[in-house]
């Protein structure tokens, strides 16, 4: 009888903090499948194709850099209450902020565009004409943000998430030799060398995993629903499910392209789709389906993250709670950035495949700025108490940012002088 | 547009772009005072990390203008 009643007591106690964290749960589990992005869908697809298994360990690699750098915007936003941008503000003066808003706006707007291309791209394989869909798209992300609350937003925002999990069946479908996924996933290598289009798939696939407006994102989500000091440790637990969802999505695509594509030189997920049509109807019609949603995803928390921020600063009233009337200047904010977005993907010749690639490196190049500041705020006792970093957390996080200086300057000097790198 | 039409137009303008400044200078005076004391060393290295990544930024994009002609 002791034992049954000590076995009831533990099954309480698990139930009771399983539904703590299912209430809990949501900002770090949904910036992180969002970052897998129609932008991140598209560079894990060119990866695949270009270098078969070849930088799956690189990509795993990313997990726990995207894991460590986002979990220190839930301790910031647990304790400080305040997002990201306002914190910056405060702690560094308007100098900085201003820097760290511009750079926001900058890398959002121009992954905002890289969503609306992956949407449109993916639904006009199903026939579906372009400007139909950024209409359709700016109709349903009205509604989603108009129609509710915060609460109502992240549970539309978790059936994107799931959809987005559509890969990992399909990867299985094809039936990819596992000894060679092993192999990619465990065993560093560069195949075919350290080259300049090496370093731009490194610097990509960086800036697909981690990215500036995720940093913005999450820290205002945290504060928009409220949690505390005291749940801490299930908002850690929220990002690391997020980041281990991310790459075992990413691998997917990689392995799905790498099985099926490889050595094919890809320049979008769409182009990708369209050439599995012909082999695997249903495989292609679940990249374009996927590059959609990862679209919407990306898109729906990208305009929220810029929206939250100017509201932050500016002073508006800048919460999902808020109705159109209460908070004028936030709404308006998120409907310019998404209505100008989609408008760039309809303007006739634009390179849209090119400012794809383009935006995750211009992304990565901007990162460290942005870890940098995040760095010093946790480090600071008098704002975080005895939430600041521990010496490991700084060490890594420091690691990170060096190493992706690093690379920014590597791609750099491989764009100015392409010999010194072998092509 | 006759004078006395866009006279207010000019105003209204003026008005709306003097209270947009005056929201910035709101902030920058609401946040002159850095709960964050960084020394002169960090400031100029936070100095020159962001004049580095501008620079990056800049060959960015003349590869990226290179590529589309």
């Amino acid at each position: 009888m002791n034992f049954f009643s000590r076995l009831y007591y533990k099954y309480r106690r698990a139930a009771k903090a399983f539904k703590l964290f299912l209430m809990i749960s949501g900002p770090g589990i949904i910036v992180m499948v969002a970052d897998n992005d129609a932008g991140g869908i598209t560079t894990y697809a060119a990866t695949g194709a270009k270098y078969g298994y070849g930088l799956l360990w690189f990509l795993i690699l990313l997990g726990p850099v995207a894991y460590f750098v986002q979990e220190m915007t839930v301790r910031l936003g647990a304790v400080t209450k305040r997002g990201h941008a306002e914190a910056i503000f405060d702690a560094f003066g308007p100098f900085w902020g201003w820097f760290s808003l511009l750079d926001l706006v900058l890398t959002d707007w121009l992954t905002l565009i890289t969503e609306f291309i992956g949407m449109t791209a993916a639904l006009s394989i199903f026939g579906v004409p372009r400007f139909l869909t950024v209409l359709i798209v700016c109709g349903v992300m009205g509604f989603m943000v108009i129609k509710g609350k915060y609460w109502t937003w992240e549970k539309l925002a978790f059936i994107f998430c799931a959809a987005n999990l559509i890969y990992i069946p399909a990867a299985f479908f094809i039936r990819p030799s596992v000894h060679d996924v092993i192999q990619g996933a465990f065993i560093p290598q560069f195949a075919g060398g350290l080259t300049g289009q090496m370093l731009f798939f490194l610097m990509a696939n960086i800036g697909t995993t981690i990215a500036p407006w995720m940093v913005f994102f999450q820290q205002s989500s945290v504060v928009d629903k409220g949690l505390q000091e005291k749940d801490i440790r299930w908002g850690k637990l929220d990002t690391a499910m997020g980041s281990l969802f991310t790459i075992i999505i990413a691998v997917c695509v990689i392995v799905m392209t790498g099985t099926l594509l490889k050595g094919v030189d890809i320049q979008s997920a769409e182009q990708a789709a369209r050439m599995l049509m012909p082999q695997d109807r249903i495989l292609g019609s679940i990249l374009a389906i996927g590059l959609f949603d990862a679209g919407f995803l990306g898109a729906i928390c990208i305009s929220l993250a810029s929206s939250w921020a100017f509201g932050e600063v500016f002073g508006w009233a800048h919460s999902l709670n808020n109705r159109i009337r209460e908070a004028p200047w936030f709404y308006a904010f998120y409907f310019l950035l998404i209505v100008s977005a989609g408008g760039v993907v309809l303007i006739p010749g634009a390179p849209l495949v090119l400012i794809t690639l383009f935006v995750q490196v211009i992304a990565t190049t901007l990162l460290p700025a942005a870890l940098v500041f995040l760095i010093i705020l946790l480090n600071d006792e008098t704002i975080m108490g005895k939430y600041k970093n521990t010496f490991w957390q700084n060490v890594i996080n420091i690691s990170i940012v060096t190493g992706v200086i690093i690379l920014s300057t590597l791609y750099s000097i491989s764009a100015l002088f392409p010999s010194i790198f072998p092509s | 547009m006759s004078p006395e039409h866009s006279e207010p137009l000019r105003t209204r303008l003026k008005t709306f772009l003097g209270l947009r400044f005056s929201k910035i200078r709101e902030i920058n005076e609401r946040y002159r005072n850095p709960r964050i004391k960084t020394g002169r060393g960090v400031s100029f290295a936070l100095l020159v990390l962001r004049i580095y990544l501008l620079l990056l930024l800049g060959i960015l994009f003349v590869k990226f203008i290179y590529l589309l002609h």
